[in-house]
């Protein structure tokens, strides 16, 4: 309670931080693109960076990409509200990356070009291929792209103190939501049209250095408060939380024993496997994520940053923990909830409370509050313009280029149609986040993630490594899983038919469970398998350059 | 596409160095290498996630202090996950990249004769 009053106290000094070091990071980001722009002259550049990043470099810049609100702001709060169930998207979303390593990240940089669906029509007939990987990259994109700036919009009014009923610069919150998206949107349209993949790279890296330190200050500070024992740590945490000893077990948010409904439980379970089938095989199948790979000069060097990011990442989730566990000891989940429901300002709330005992009083709680409140911008505005990047360059490279053009488009041409794109899907993104502002963001991103690894994992690796594989193959895996993903959440109690969801007063679900991936992923497998056996199309001749250059980098770009 | 290899004469090229002894060699260090661990990392990650999700008296055994079973899987997924990335990165480099090398080096050679 006592951080509660001291936030109101400190509002307008952290805010004014927040506001100032925010827009230090975009002015230094800035310059950055702006200087990156300079150098950005072949379609190569635009698309990977020139291709000269080092595995060092790109595996901070990976990991930026990665580490989105939903990593930060989003497991955080889940562990202080419910615990242990929290950590269980730490561990998906990093074991996630040895899928990543061992299966894709090498012959993707080998045998493709740009865009995830250079190696997905490599010996498959250009334009129904390319359009189908299109299509699933951009609806991908955009769901994990309103996610983010949903999340920033509701974040805003919360880090700025901005409350129904006060104003900001004469804003009422619903107005500083509304000017926050299109604040974002807009600068990350900046980064893409002006700095490429060579800006967008940079500003990843400076991200994650931000939100590494941030988190790692953090970490030592609740540490140090327990003298360094994660025991004491773990037991306060417990004690606060009013749960007892189960709040360090798992099953107080997913995997729920209903007594009486054995069906209830039973869903309740499916649902926590399906949560945690989508968020391991969800990540090699993130556009954002297979176009990095691109920007480096080798197969050995996209593994080097594969590494980088896995040691990055991994620590960064380790961090969590002490985030999530300090939040629920020293804020208390009352004072988390009073602020937001879902425990999404649990991290900026530990940090002011941090502040507050070991950086001098409430200037020091304001202080740390503005420093990370200012991380959590700069993380989700990096994210936003990764997730814009990878999206519009499938539009030009694949869908304009390959399909419209049928191939003979200059890189001038291409490019320039990359930066039409990336305007346009920045436009439709603020505006589809404006009206979804009632949406959750956690539904949001874990159907990005089902959907990657039920449209796009199955073709990736059937596309790698089984001769057979076609055309036909690659449609239906494509918009089979696709579908199957969108159709199951539509008709899910996330959508309809419960208190949380996105329409509560109707009812229209059938599907038990919250995330479908324990369907959709077997079945965009399933789908892949019967579309290649049903068509007569089988080039061995196409699979042998395939394997040839995927496995020794050879006529690699 | 582009390729760097003339047209003609490149379908048949892959295809020899596809059936040929070395690359198969190739494929096969890399082929049993990356699919058994994709399977054992998986199931050691589905068993975990079952666990949690079946068999929680056991996660909730208290090991030391208020470290219960749970905590210590869970971070054993990132011991297991690292070790794992050490490892494949140690074999790729000392079991596949120098295979891989030498057949491209043998390609890169005939397509410079051919030109």
């Amino acid at each position: 309670m006592a951080h509660l009053l001291a936030a109101e106290a400190s509002t307008s000094t952290s805010r004014g931080l927040t506001i100032t070091l925010f827009l230090v990071f975009v002015a230094i980001t800035l310059a950055i693109t702006i200087w990156a722009s300079r150098q950005t002259r072949t379609a190569t550049d635009f698309y990977a960076g020139g291709r000269q990043f080092s595995g060092f470099q790109n595996g901070m810049a990976i990991s930026g990409d990665y580490m989105s609100a939903a990593s930060f702001l989003g497991i955080a709060g889940l562990i202080a509200l419910f615990g242990y169930d929290g950590f269980l998207y730490s561990i998906g979303f990093l074991v996630a990356w040895l899928v990543a390593l061992l299966l894709v990240a090498e012959f993707l940089r080998n045998s493709g070009r740009y865009t995830m669906a250079d190696v997905l029509a490599f010996r498959m007939r250009q334009r129904p291929v390319r359009t189908a990987a299109s299509v699933s990259t951009i609806v991908v994109s955009i769901f994990y792209l309103i996610a983010q700036m949903v999340g920033a919009g509701a974040l805003v009014s919360l880090l700025l103190g901005i409350k129904a009923g006060t104003t900001f610069l004469g804003m009422n919150a619903n107005t500083a939501k509304i000017a926050t998206i299109i604040l974002v949107g807009a600068l990350m349209i900046i980064y893409v049209v002006v700095g490429g993949m060579k800006g967008t790279t940079y500003v990843q890296i400076v991200k994650a250095i931000l939100l590494m330190s941030g988190a790692l200050i953090m970490t030592v500070l609740v540490l140090a408060h327990y003298k360094f024992n994660l025991s004491t740590l773990l037991g306060d945490a417990a004690g606060q939380s009013g749960k007892g000893d189960k709040f360090l077990e798992p099953g107080l948010r997913y995997g729920v024993e209903k007594p009486g409904d054995a069906l209830g439980t039973f869903y309740s379970k499916m649902d926590l496997l399906s949560l945690g089938i989508a968020l391991v095989l969800g990540t090699a199948g993130l556009p954002h994520i297979l176009t990095r790979f691109y920007t480096v000069p080798t197969s050995r060097i996209a593994r080097k940053s594969v590494l980088w990011a896995i040691g990055i990442i991994g620590t960064f989730y380790l961090f969590t923990l002490a985030l999530g566990f300090g939040a629920a000891a020293l804020v208390g989940s009352k004072a988390i909830t009073a602020q937001d429901k879902a425990g999404n300002t649990a991290a900026p709330q530990l940090a002011q409370a941090l502040g507050i005992d070991y950086l001098g009083g409430e200037t020091g709680g304001a202080i740390l509050l503005a420093i990370i409140a200012a991380v959590a911008f700069a993380t989700i505005l990096a994210v936003v313009a990764g997730l814009t990047l990878a999206s519009s360059s499938s539009v030009a490279h694949d869908f304009y280029a390959n399909v419209v053009r049928g191939g003979d488009a200059s890189e001038r041409d291409e490019v320039r149609v990359a930066r039409i794109a990336a305007l346009i899907i920045g436009a439709v993104a603020i505006a589809l986040s404006i009206f979804a502002q009632s949406l959750n963001v956690a539904f949001l991103v874990a159907l990005a993630f089902a959907v990657a690894a039920s449209a796009n994992l199955p073709a990736i690796l059937y596309s790698l490594f089984w001769r057979r594989f076609n055309t036909s193959g690659a449609m239906w895996a494509i918009y089979g899983g696709l579908l199957a993903a969108v159709i199951l959440v539509f008709f899910s109690p996330v959508v309809s038919g419960s208190a949380t969801a996105m329409f509560p007063d109707q009812d229209w679900h059938w599907f038990p469970l919250s995330n479908p991936g324990i369907i959709s992923i077997p079945f965009g497998f399933l789908c892949g398998w019967i579309g290649t056996v049903i068509s007569k199309e089988d080039d061995s001749a196409k699979y042998a350059e395939l394997e040839v250059r995927s496995l020794t980098g050879f006529g690699a770009h | 596409m582009t390729t760097d290899v003339p047209a003609s004469s490149s379908t048949e090229r892959y295809l020899a160095v596809q059936q040929s002894e070395e690359f198969g060699v190739l494929r096969h260090k890399l082929r049993s290498f990356i699919f058994p661990m994709t399977i054992a990392f998986f199931l050691w990650y589905a068993l975990y996630v079952l666990l949690s999700a079946y068999a929680r008296g056991f996660m909730s055994i208290k090991v030391a202090g208020n470290i219960n079973v749970a905590l210590i899987f869970g971070l054993l997924q990132f011991v297991t996950t690292f070790l794992i990335a050490w490892y494949y990165s140690w074999y790729a480099a000392h079991k596949i990249d120098p295979l891989a090398d030498d057949i491209r080096a043998e390609l890169d050679r005939d397509t410079r004769s051919v030109r």
